[in-house]
């Protein structure tokens, strides 16, 4: 049974493809078969973060609207096995995702998939409603910014009432917090709300934090999902989420300010 | 800085924790209207309409507010009557 998990923010901007992107792939390099599915109809971008742009042929919509078959969408990652991407669609017809037909693909792809990973719109629109709709867990990716931690309290109560687990009166969504474009030393200045701040306004569980990082946009320049980065702290904070999902226990590395030695200041290391 | 900026910079509260109570104050806000019921607006104008049949009343002298309990929620109905 393959588990749905949609990675939302209510706010635009904050890092929701970046991370869908990355923890897709991190799923897949621990064995996992996962799809990530692009729900930003009339915006799609997950195909230039994956670095797949060129491929898509047909999309998420088509598959709804019985075009093409799943598999004839369904595009198979080059650098990781396991891993496929179901591109949204470019329509600028917004009720081209309709409940049953999200429905019936999901359905199918939890035939032969671990995990589903649904990479929601900004906003609390009709798209963004509808990529959580079938969730099992969330990921409520957030700056350290007031716009951005409000809006994630936005999403988390509609996860806790408009979700199909709460409507069903089920067990429900699964949350966690991915702290995003974090900086030690911004914090440690008083400029920043710091990680314990923002965990206790959105009292939910951490599953990660990210440090801002250089490697983000360079990882994003050349379509490669930042995860795979190694040598990044923002790669390796990826990676340790990925393992805590997975129910590894690990402390959040990246949180304090670095002291720079005395030949990486020499050189301007940062 | 100065060393007269040093002692005054002391008293003034970083712009994070200016931030964190900003949220704290309208998350909880925003967090008690999500759990009221789409009518309550809506019921409110209307009891105040007919309160304003027999006393002159503001908007703002009535507060109406929904708690909920374990097993049953309270209406509870706050006038403020002009003497």
């Amino acid at each position: 049974m393959a588990k749905i998990i949609v990675v939302t923010s209510g706010k635009g901007g904050v890092g929701k493809t970046t991370s869908s992107a990355a923890i897709a792939t991190g799923l897949a390099l621990s064995g996992f078969k996962t799809v990530v599915i692009d729900f930003d109809v009339g915006l799609r971008n997950l195909d230039l973060i994956m670095g797949c742009e060129r491929r898509v042929v047909y999309d998420f919509v088509n598959v709804i609207k019985q075009e093409a078959t799943l598999n004839q969408a369904l595009i198979k990652d080059k650098r990781t096995s396991d891993l496929y991407i179901l591109p949204a669609s470019q329509t600028r017809d917004k009720d081209a995702l309709t409940q049953e037909g999200v429905e019936a693909v999901l359905n199918e792809l939890a035939e032969t998939f671990d995990y589903i990973i649904c990479d929601s719109p900004a906003g609390i629109e009709k798209g963004a409603q509808m990529a959580l709709y079938f969730a099992d867990a969330a990921i409520v990716v957030t700056n350290p910014e007031v716009s951005s931690v409000r809006d994630s309290d936005r999403i988390l109560g509609i996860l806790q009432s408009k979700s199909r687990r709460a409507e069903r009166g089920e067990a429900p969504v699964e949350e966690h917090l991915l702290l995003t474009r974090y900086n030690p030393e911004r914090v440690q200045a008083g400029e920043m709300l710091s990680v314990a701040d923002v965990e206790e306004i959105l009292a939910i569980p951490l599953l990660g934090v990210i440090p801002e990082s250089e490697a983000v946009l360079k990882a994003s320049n050349q379509g490669t999902p930042v995860i795979l980065d190694q040598a990044s702290e923002a790669g390796q904070a990826y990676q340790d989420a990925v393992q805590r999902l997975l129910g590894g226990q690990l402390e959040h590395r990246f949180l304090e300010v670095q002291k720079k030695g005395f030949f990486q200041r020499l050189l301007g290391a940062k | 800085m100065s060393f007269f900026d040093y002692f005054r910079s002391k008293k003034q509260p970083t712009s994070a924790s200016v931030a964190k109570e900003r949220l704290q104050i309208i998350v909880a806000h925003e967090r008690g209207k999500r759990a009221q019921p789409d009518y309550l607006p809506q019921m409110q104008q209307e009891i105040i309409e007919v309160i304003k049949k027999y006393v002159a009343i503001d908007q703002d002298q009535v507060n109406i507010q929904l708690d909920n309990n374990e097993n049953c929620s309270v209406l509870e109905l706050n006038v403020t009557l002009p003497d």
